[in-house]
């Protein structure tokens, strides 16, 4: 038996499992690229409207979103397509590789199927290398997607710039499979390795974003920067792909020396001997939800402390810049801001509240996976705890957690705005910019909840949403979708702060919305069986 | 029979149940009785049906028809009053992995209004259980003694085990058949289901076999042993004749002055009298063990894969 013995078998498996889910993320990725440059044609009909969408990609709050802007002098419908679809795409690979890869390694591993496989004619290395394999695949199959794709939906885009598109984009993914292949071996916990692969891809997009804001050093630091400095359908770079290859190679090869150092079923950190006795918070169901999601959150609010760091201390610096430019004022204009500053900063704390649900989702996920699980049985089964308290106690976690992640990054990011500004009145304004996103995240987790009562198994359906949601506030100005496309997200409805007048009624609207999902989901449980 | 009538004697009541998958049937109008204070088996094989109708007595599931009643009460209109008087360990305890086994077996204590620290010591010395540790680590002996000490620690009328000895060594199951014992003493109600027999046999005052999802037989051991039929085998003064013209008498063989035969327990009283007017010099008569009716119920659930006993 070698160290790849049963190789084929494996890769077989994963397929199999994901037979569905692999398609989703190419198609759900690829229909997103091409359906968004399909629609330019008609939304910039001729060259004078395509350069003024170019002036638009000059200003900070584009430029940390998208990328570092290219061809601007001559906007085509490839730069275009490069630099406004290239930055998330890319993300959007990174975190299908991320999930698929922690699915098929650790997550198997901890779930002590692992040992189950690994008990018949399969080497140390099998399953690392079918998920490789077959992740890597995925990627390929997604470049290939949206290399034959773009100029099919657009002639206008030539096969070779294509080409070198998907091509970053795969790249990027490739990195992220050798990334989330480290991380899976390091950490002992899936939820751990997905974490801190993602908090890696949020790395890597932060440094691609200080320095596409700055003289672009830092975008070198970052995948995401790589494929980037293509600079497809303007200059045609190649190159900038090898360090992606390398790094790629060099995070596989670290997987498979660390592999062959630990224990089946064990992570690299060390687990700490545990308690003989509950602490005396551990004494009912907001407690133990509390304790089952506590890593989850710390996660969360790190990162969006730091978040909110890096936005508070760019955003006069950023201002200055949108002022010097009259096409960014224009635009902030339009989104109904007075100060540039006031309009930056109110777009970041709605971006961070979009991204932020995604916390919340994580965690309202919990009742399911611990039904799924068969934690619930003993719980409800046999304890006088009955199902709207115990659902109702992880709500009330994730709730608690949504203000937490959502209030922390607000905080961090007025104080700091606060600090580099020199006026300490300046940070409320954007701590309430956070809050005041909040019922719209808890619509979401309402969705979410209603789903869990209703129809448990479609519960994934929430993060198509929250997608949609993303997708919407992000493109939809630049897309002009119609009104009511844009209005269905709830974050249509939350007042931009600092900046735009603060309302109640949308807030309180929403509130009783998320509040009547809840409802609706809570009684569903109580009807439905569990298990 | 079970009855639908309950009152202080009856802890569990259980009639014409029916639950259905999707297409699949997993009750088929079962009938469960459990009096209070006794300790009552549950058999059946796999996918009998008994884990469902254990579901449905806990309030997770709801009945398609029938009539269940636990301790007075609908299972799932009063679960919450109702899970203050019950404990329950599940045939395979899944535990949250980031939490020790300490950390379980009191928050379930507190949920039930709080635990004995006396009880839960002494509960852990003598399942030989560490609770420092993640449950992650525990092997599945391991989950199901924190699932039985939560359970056996809590000061509760009823006890419904699911199988609550899988996975347990001989010793330890020796200590849980003595905390069965202790409970029973103490006046409590425990259904017990099981797949060791020896087990059933040691600890059961009655006991119910269920099959595709409906009762098949229920009552004592006594009461079943009854119903089936018991070896004799015997060597007699002469020939063994006049015993095939009998009713109720079985495989019998005679082989000169040898006989054996299986005999219906309505007919032994005929067969004894018969070989006694024939002269008998040895006779061994062994009643069926719960194997053997175990077995016969078991087999005869396909009438092509039918066994003559």
């Amino acid at each position: 038996m070698t160290a790849l013995s049963g190789t084929g078998a494996l890769i077989r498996l994963v397929l199999r499992r994901d037979r569905v889910r692999i398609p989703v993320w190419v198609l759900g990725i690829a229909g997103t690229v091409l359906g968004s440059v399909s629609s330019f044609p008609a939304a910039y009909s001729d060259a004078a409207s395509r350069q003024a969408r170019a002036a638009l990609m000059n200003n900070p709050a584009t430029v940390i979103m998208t990328g570092p802007g290219y061809g601007l002098d001559h906007y085509t419908f490839g730069a275009m397509t490069a630099n406004e679809m290239g930055g998330l795409t890319a993300v959007a690979s990174a975190l299908m590789s991320i999930l698929l890869v922690v699915r098929h390694t650790r997550a198997e591993e901890e779930s002590g199927r692992g040992d189950l496989v690994r008990a018949a004619v399969v080497g140390r290395h099998a399953a690392t290398t079918a998920a490789l394999v077959v992740v890597l695949g995925a990627n390929v199959l997604l470049g290939a997607v949206i290399a034959a794709g773009l100029p099919t939906v657009l002639p206008a885009l030539g096969a070779a710039g294509s080409l070198l598109f998907g091509a970053s984009v795969t790249a990027v993914g490739a990195v992220f499979t050798g990334v989330a292949a480290v991380t899976a071996q390091v950490m002992e916990h899936s939820r751990a390795a997905t974490g801190s692969a993602g908090a890696l891809l949020a790395t890597a997009f932060a440094l691609r974003a200080a320095g596409d804001l700055g003289d672009g050093t830092l975008s070198w630091l970052s995948p995401i920067g790589w494929a980037q400095a293509t600079r497809a359908y303007v200059d045609g770079r190649w190159w900038p792909l090898l360090p992606a290859c390398a790094l790629t190679a060099l995070a596989v090869a670290a997987a498979y020396a660390l592999r062959a150092r630990r224990d089946e079923g064990a992570g690299l950190v060390r687990t700490r001997s545990a308690r003989t006795s509950a602490s005396a918070r551990l004494n009912g169901a907001f407690g133990l939800a509390l304790r089952l999601q506590r890593g989850l959150l710390a996660g969360w609010v790190l990162g969006f402390v730091v978040f909110g760091l890096f936005i508070g201390s760019m955003a006069d610096q950023a201002a200055s810049f949108v002022a010097e430019n009259e096409m960014a004022r224009r635009f902030f204009t339009r989104l109904g801001a007075g100060a540039a500053t006031d309009a930056l900063l109110a777009t970041y704390m709605s971006l961070m509240a979009m991204v932020g649900t995604g916390y919340a989702l994580q965690a309202v996920s919990l009742p399911r996976s611990e039904e799924t699980a068969g934690h619930v049985e003993p719980l409800l089964g046999g304890t006088p705890l009955n199902r709207p308290r115990w659902l109702v106690g992880h709500l009330a976690a994730t709730l608690l957690g949504s203000v937490l992640v959502v209030g922390l990054a607000g905080a961090s990011a007025g104080l700091m705005f606060a600090a580099t500004t020199g006026d300490v009145t300046a940070a409320a304004p954007v701590l309430l910019g956070a809050l005041a996103h909040l019922p719209a995240v808890w619509v979401l987790v309402g969705v979410a909840v209603a789903l869990f009562g209703l129809a448990p198994a479609a519960g994934g359906l929430v993060w198509a949403a929250l997608a949609g949601v993303v997708f919407v506030g992000t493109f939809g100005p630049l897309l002009r979708l119609p009104e009511w496309v844009s209005n269905l997200s709830p974050f249509a409805h939350t007042p931009r702060l600092p900046g735009a007048e603060f309302t109640t009624t949308p807030l309180v609207v929403l509130t009783v919305l998320a509040v009547g999902l809840m409802v609706v989901g809570t009684t569903a449980f109580s009807r439905r069986d569990v298990g | 029979m079970p009855t639908t009538t309950t009152d202080e004697s009856t802890a569990i009541a259980v009639s014409g149940l029916t639950k259905h998958y999707g297409r699949s049937r997993a009750l088929d109008g079962l009938d469960l009785g459990v009096r209070t204070g006794e300790v009552h088996g549950f058999l059946g094989p796999n996918g009998a049906g008994k884990t469902t109708t254990i579901r449905i007595l806990l309030g997770l599931l709801r009945a398609d028809s029938g009539s269940a009643h636990l301790l007075g009460g609908d299972p799932w209109r009063d679960a919450t009053s109702l899970h203050h008087r019950l404990a329950y360990v599940p045939g395979d305890v899944t535990l949250w992995p980031t939490l020790s086994g300490g950390e379980v077996i009191d928050l379930l204590g507190r949920l039930r209004g709080g635990i004995d620290p006396r009880r839960r010591a002494e509960l852990l010395d003598r399942f030989d259980l560490d609770p420092g540790k993640k449950a992650r680590t525990y092997s599945k002996g391991n989950r199901q003694k924190v699932g039985l000490v939560a359970a056996l620690a809590s000061d509760v009328e009823l006890l419904v085990l699911d199988e609550p000895t899988s996975g347990l060594d001989p010793l330890m199951e020796e200590a849980f058949r003595e905390c069965v014992r202790e409970e029973r003493r103490s006046g409590r109600t425990v259904l017990l289901s099981s797949h060791v027999l020896a087990e059933v046999e040691a600890l059961c005052d009655r006991v119910t076999i269920v099959r595709d999802g409906r009762t098949v037989e229920s009552g004592t051991l006594s009461e079943l042993r009854h119903l089936t039929r018991t070896s004799i085998s015997a060597e007699l003064a002469g020939t063994g004749d006049g015993l095939a013209e009998l009713s109720g008498v079985h495989d019998l063989s005679v082989d000169g002055d040898h006989v054996s035969c299986e005999v219906d327990s309505s007919a032994l009283d005929a067969v004894l009298r018969q070989l006694g007017s024939i002269g008998v010099r040895s006779l061994t008569s062994r009643p069926p063990t719960l194997e053997e009716l175990f077995l016969k119920h078991y087999e005869q659930s396909d009438g092509d894969r039918a066994v003559t006993r």
